[in-house]
This record gives structure tokens, C-alpha cells and sequence, in this order.
């Protein structure tokens, strides 16, 4: 008992901070593709938003804000990962442009920009890492319940609890607000959201946007909890993982919320596999992939059928039937 | 005049106008940072046409560029999006390289047998999405994404595990497996060139025939256009579906086994992604996914890559410009709604007057 005890309080803390870029992150594609617009794009709206956090963070630090440094960098990073999203809303809600194409393109576009610029700063490939990022620390009392203190309270960072807030915020704002329910509405029949006077465009703008502000988050969050600066290895997949996430939380917030934590054990485990008894004989490759099998099964059906929004891919076109 | 801009003309006109503002935002972008765009461009190009090593480089990279390209855009002539060429080329490359490895035999036997098996691979890892995509109405783009990743961490374990040689890599294939070629390699100044880019050529021929001279071309072609209709004049919409499918992972897969056969010798432990699949989205629509066009569009990207060193190093201009530029040239070239729309907007102001 002592043993499994022992693996989870190291397991459950890995996956929830694995998890939590994850988790905002498919929030923002939640929005994005609630409204219609689908959005490859994440990936690179998460390095802008890495970025934005590490060259954030470095430039508050410079300002004199000591610790409070780190959390303008994420600020900074949700700024940038709105502004860069732009890109893919201009390209794809006004311009007509192919969504898929058009995220494709965003990723190469934040890959190449960020590291060019970071050279042009730093003169080689990385940043220089920042002084002040945020530690991992105890809840107060909490931490000190028997079994579920060093579960979950222990050694943690701060922005999972608030990413785990946020989520239950996204959920009221989706399915309980009047302008959830137009959001959804233009990702599910465009044509009747027009008719009952709700501007599509504007609100998959407001959809694109709010993605890139969220997958800014996730970026900026992972960049500096984990990475401490920025490189162009630093966001590898995080992004696609969050679309992952989404779809195999079925496009709803408490889904997404389940699968990025549920990623994160998945990633936790293929790190730490070879410490724990039992475990240290299964191929680490089992654990790598196992995100992406699970999302495949679930798209097939085998894991629940994942309905897409009806409307996700299709520009509308006013007064087109 | 308007006339002019309909049709073919106007699908020429808009790579290349995408192409110009391309080029335009990386100079804006160079000015920005303080390079002189001028020297900048200037160094690219003597990058890529200065010295027969340079050209002979470039060429070497166009080889799978081209059949990343003819991959993406065949399974968009049947209406499908393969994000996932990038996993068919790595699992294509792995498996010539194992083939290369593992089996001795006669050159005539065993370079088309590597090479099959590596198209055979691709091919697999385009059927999973394919026969999703029909059996299931599963989005075959999340699909080949998530396989993408399947693919690179399955055969960086599968080398970590039974090939490694030395460092991060596998051993040499077997000379009677290699698509080297010292006659190619001393005319450019011993640069990678090797016999695939001969290969690469014909595949470009082969596509086109696939496509426009062939029942089944047609009918891919069909299915493309129209799903419905098809499905009412006969056509076997699923089974096109997962033949398209299989055919575009089987040319991205012959392209992992240029990479692997010819430009490398073996296969390595992948950090990150290879980015010619990805590349390949770029190269199929800039070319309009015609054979023609995708050859062009692979030297251009192909080049850009190889002079992007030079640029570097004559003119201090980061080489990620490169990537910027063609992420712009894939902006522009998607956005043609609105290149449309301005210059059906100019003309009809000319008329005006």
C-alpha cells in the first residue's frame, strides 16, 4: 500500500502540472472551435505564447518587478498569443482561406518568427533563462490532509488551481451565458445564427482571438513553470496534445479538463515509468503514444463517439445556402 | 481582360503573387532587423545557384520535398487532407534504411525492394486514416496528426532499441541498397545529390499519369470534386477514399526512402520533427497540386532552405526567415479569396473609367 501511495504522490502531481498547459490551452481551441473555426494553429499560438512569457518575464525582471516578473511574462504571452491569432482569424473567418491550411501555416509562422527574433535578441538559439519563475510549493493545511495533501497539494504550482478555475469559467461562460449559447449557435448552423441577428463573423473573431489568448496562457504557463526559457524545442507537441485533449473530452470544458490531466499522467508515466516497480518492464514508447491511440479510438468510436460542431471547417458566407 | 484573369492564367498568377508578397514581408522583416534585405536576398540566391556544390545541395532537398508534395496533393485531388505525410516519411524512412540494413542482395533486387518497402510503409500508415475516414467519418486531419506522432516516437524506439550503431543513428545500409551516386556527387562538388532526384522526377510523371490517365485516376479526381455525385453515377466513394489515402502515403513513404537511401545512408533518433512532410503542404499548393507545379514549387522551398546557410553567413540574417517567408507564401497563397476578390475589384474600376 505504502508503495502505491508512494508512486502516486509522485505520479498525480507530474500529470496535473503536465497537464495544466494542456488544459488552458484547449480551452482556447474550445472556443475556436465552438464558434466553426477549426484551429491546427495551437501548436504555434502556444509558442508565441512561450515566447511572450519568457521575453515577458526577462523584460519585467529588467523593469525591477522581481518575483511578480513571471506573472506579466504570462500576460505578456496571453497579449501576444491574442495578437498572433489574428493571423488565422483575418485568413480564415474574412479571407476565406482553408482553416486547416491556414493553421498550418500559423505554425510555421510562429516557429520561424519567434526564433528569428530570438536570434536577432540573443544571438544564438536560445534565451537567456529567467531568474525569477514560479517555484513549486505546499498548499497551507491543505497540504497537510493525510493521502490527498501530498496528492494534490504538495509541491504544486499555483496556475494549475487557477487553470482548474478557469476551466469551470470557460464551462459557465459556454453553456450558461447568453453568449455562449451564440457561440455555439455560429460553430453549429451559422445560417440560423444569422437569421436570429448574432454576427458570425464577429463572434468566431472573438472565438479565434480568445483561442489564441488561452493557448497564449498554456504556452506562456508551461514556459515559466517548466521550461525557463525559450528555445526552439521548448513547445514540441503541446499543442497538438491539447487538440487532442479537446476531441477526446468531446469539445466540452470538464472533458478537455479530464484528458489534458489525463495526457499529463500519460507523459508523467513514460518519465518516471522506469522508477516505479511494476512498471520499469513496459517500453516507454507504450506510454509516449498512448495520447494519440486513445484519441484515434475515441474519433472512431470505440471511447464514446466525438461529435464534432456541425458547422466546424466551413466559412459562411452571407446569404449563401 | 477579364477574361485573362479567369481560369489558367489567374492559377498562375496567384503563386506567383503569393510568392512576390512572400519575398516582400521578408525583406519588410529584414529591414526591421536591421539587415539590408538587398545584401540578404543577394546572399540567398549566390546560396543556391552561386556554387555547383550549392545547386547540387538544393536538389538534393527538392528530392523528398517533391514527394511530400505529390503526396499532399494527391490526396487533395480526392478532397483529403494528409497532415500526415510527415509520419509516412519518417515510417517510410525507417523501413528502407531497415531493409537496407537487414537484407543482402544484388543492387537490381534489393534498392527497389528498400524502396518499395519504404512506400509500402508510408502506404500502411496512410491507410489507418484512409480506412478511419471511410468506415467511421473520422476527420482524417486530427487522424494523420496523431499519427505523425506515432510514427516518430515508434521508430525512434524501434532504433533505440535494435539499430542503434553509434550515437543517435543506425549503421550504414548496404552499398547494393544505396541510391548514392558518385558521378553526381563529384559534378556538384561532392554535394548529397544522389539518383533520387531522378526518381522524384518520374514520380512527378507517374502522378500525373495516375491522375489523368487513368479509369481510377478519374474516378479519384470524381470523388474530389463531388462526393454525392459520384456515389450516384457507381463510384465506391469509400474505397477511393482509402486508395487515395494508401497512394499519398505510399509516395510520402518512397520519399522518406530518398532521405534515408540517399541523402543520409541510415536512419537516426528523431528529436523533433523532419518538417518535409509539413513542407510538403506548402510545396502541393503553391504547385496547385499539379505535377508540374510541385516540382517547381519543391525547387523554390528546396532552395530557399539551402540558401538560407549563405544568408546566414554572408549577410548575418537568420536562416528562420526562410520559415517565415514560406509560412507567408502558404498565407497567401490559401487567402487567393481575397487576391481574387481585390483584382476582380480593379478591373471592374477600370471599366468604369
Amino acid at each position: 500500500m505504502d508503495v502505491v501511495l508512494q508512486i502516486l504522490y509522485i505520479i498525480v502531481p507530474a500529470a496535473l502540472i503536465a497537464g495544466t498547459p494542456l488544459m488552458l490551452t484547449a480551452m482556447g481551441g474550445l472556443f475556436s472551435e465552438r464558434s466553426g473555426v477549426v484551429n491546427i494553429g495551437l501548436e504555434g499560438l502556444m509558442i508565441m505564447g512561450a515566447f511572450g512569457g519568457i521575453i515577458g518575464t526577462l523584460m519585467f525582471e529588467g523593469f525591477g518587478f522581481g518575483a511578480a516578473s513571471p506573472w506579466f511574462g504570462i500576460l505578456f504571452g496571453i497579449l501576444l498569443g491574442a495578437i498572433f491569432s489574428l493571423f488565422h482569424a483575418v485568413a480564415s473567418i474574412s479571407f476565406r482561406a482553408d482553416q486547416i491550411v491556414s493553421g498550418v501555416a500559423l505554425n510555421f509562422l510562429a516557429l520561424g518568427l519567434t526564433v528569428f527574433i530570438v536570434r536577432e535578441i540573443f544571438d544564438r538559439g536560445q534565451t537567456d533563462t529567467i531568474s525569477s519563475r514560479l517555484f513549486r510549493t505546499d498548499v497551507p493545511l491543505l497540504s497537510d490532509i493525510p493521502v490527498l495533501g501530498p496528492m494534490l497539494f504538495s509541491r504544486v504550482y499555483v496556475t494549475t488551481y487557477i487553470a482548474l478555475l478557469i476551466v469551470v469559467l470557460v464551462w459557465y461562460v459556454v453553456f450558461k451565458t447568453p453568449f455562449g449559447l451564440r457561440l455555439r449557435a455560429v460553430g453549429e448552423h451559422p445560417m440560423a445564427a444569422d437569421t436570429m441577428g448574432i454576427k458570425v463573423q464577429r463572434m468566431r473573431y472573438i472565438g479565434v482571438l480568445l483561442s489564441g489568448a488561452f493557448a497564449g496562457a498554456g504556452g506562456s504557463v508551461y514556459a515559466v513553470t517548466i521550461a525557463g526559457n525559450f528555445a526552439s524545442g521548448t513547445i514540441v507537441g503541446q499543442g497538438f496534445m491539447a487538440l487532442a485533449a479537446l476531441i477526446f473530452g468531446k469539445w466540452t470544458p470538464f472533458g478537455a479538463m479530464g484528458a489534458a490531466i489525463f495526457f499529463g499522467f500519460a507523459m508523467a508515466l513514460s518519465t518516471s515509468a522506469q522508477q516505479l516497480p511494476g512498471l520499469q518492464n513496459i517500453p516507454q514508447v507504450y506510454f509516449l503514444i498512448l495520447p494519440y491511440v486513445l484519441t484515434i479510438l475515441a474519433l472512431a468510436g470505440f471511447v464514446g463517439k466525438a461529435e464534432p460542431p456541425k458547422a466546424l471547417n466551413q466559412p459562411y458566407t452571407k446569404g449563401s445556402r | 481582360m477579364m477574361n485573362m484573369l479567369k481560369g489558367r492564367a489567374f492559377n498562375i498568377a496567384i503563386p506567383l503573387i503569393a510568392i512576390l508578397f512572400g519575398f516582400l514581408a521578408g525583406a519588410v522583416i529584414m529591414l526591421l532587423s536591421g539587415n539590408n534585405p538587398i545584401t540578404g536576398y543577394g546572399a540567398l540566391i549566390s546560396g543556391i545557384i552561386g556554387e555547383p556544390y550549392d545547386f547540387g545541395e538544393t536538389l538534393q532537398r527538392m528530392t523528398p520535398l517533391i514527394f511530400s508534395g505529390l503526396a499532399v496533393a494527391f490526396a487533395f485531388r480526392t478532397g483529403l487532407l494528409n497532415i500526415g505525410v510527415e509520419g509516412q516519411l519518417i515510417v517510410g524512412w525507417f523501413t528502407s534504411v531497415y531493409v537496407g540494413l537487414a537484407i543482402e542482395a544484388p543492387m537490381v533486387i534489393h534498392l527497389p525492394l528498400a524502396i518499395g518497402a519504404g512506400a509500402l510503409a508510408g502506404a500502411l500508415w496512410g491507410f489507418v486514416p484512409g480506412y478511419l475516414k471511410a468506415r467511421f467519418q473520422v476527420h482524417e486531419v486530427i487522424v494523420t496528426i496523431m499519427m505523425n506522432y506515432i510514427a516518430i516516437h515508434v521508430t525512434n524506439s524501434l532504433i533505440r532499441m535494435y539499430l542503434l550503431d553509434s550515437g543517435q543513428r543506425t549503421g550504414f545500409v548496404n552499398p547494393s541498397a544505396s541510391l548514392e551516386s558518385p558521378f553526381l556527387s563529384e559534378i556538384t562538388q561532392f554535394s548529397r545529390l544522389h539518383w533520387g532526384f531522378f526518381i522524384a522526377a518520374a514520380a512527378c510523371v507517374i502522378m500525373w499519369f495516375i491522375l489523368w490517365k487513368t479509369r481510377k485516376g478519374f474516378e479519384l479526381r470524381s470523388v474530389g470534386y463531388n462526393k454525392n455525385a459520384s456515389l450516384y453515377s457507381g463510384m465506391n466513394v469509400n474505397a477511393n477514399i482509402v486508395l487515395s489515402m494508401v497512394v499519398s502515403g505510399a509516395f510520402a513513404g518512397a520519399g522518406g526512402a530518398m532521405v534515408g537511401l540517399g541523402t543520409y545512408q541510415y536512419a537516426n533518433i528523431l528529436p523533433s520533427f523532419t518538417n518535409i512532410g509539413f513542407d510538403g503542404i506548402a510545396v502541393a499548393l503553391l504547385g496547385a497540386s499539379t505535377s508540374v507545379g510541385i516540382f517547381l514549387a519543391a525547387f523554390l522551398f528546396g532552395g530557399l532552405q539551402q540558401g538560407a546557410n549563405m544568408m546566414q553567413a554572408q549577410a548575418g540574417v537568420a536562416p528562420e526567415l526562410v520559415e517565415i517567408i514560406i509560412a507567408l507564401i502558404i498565407f497567401f497563397v490559401a487567402s487567393s479569396y481575397i487576391i481574387r476578390w481585390a483584382f476582380t475589384r480593379m478591373q471592374s474600376r477600370k471599366e468604369e473609367k
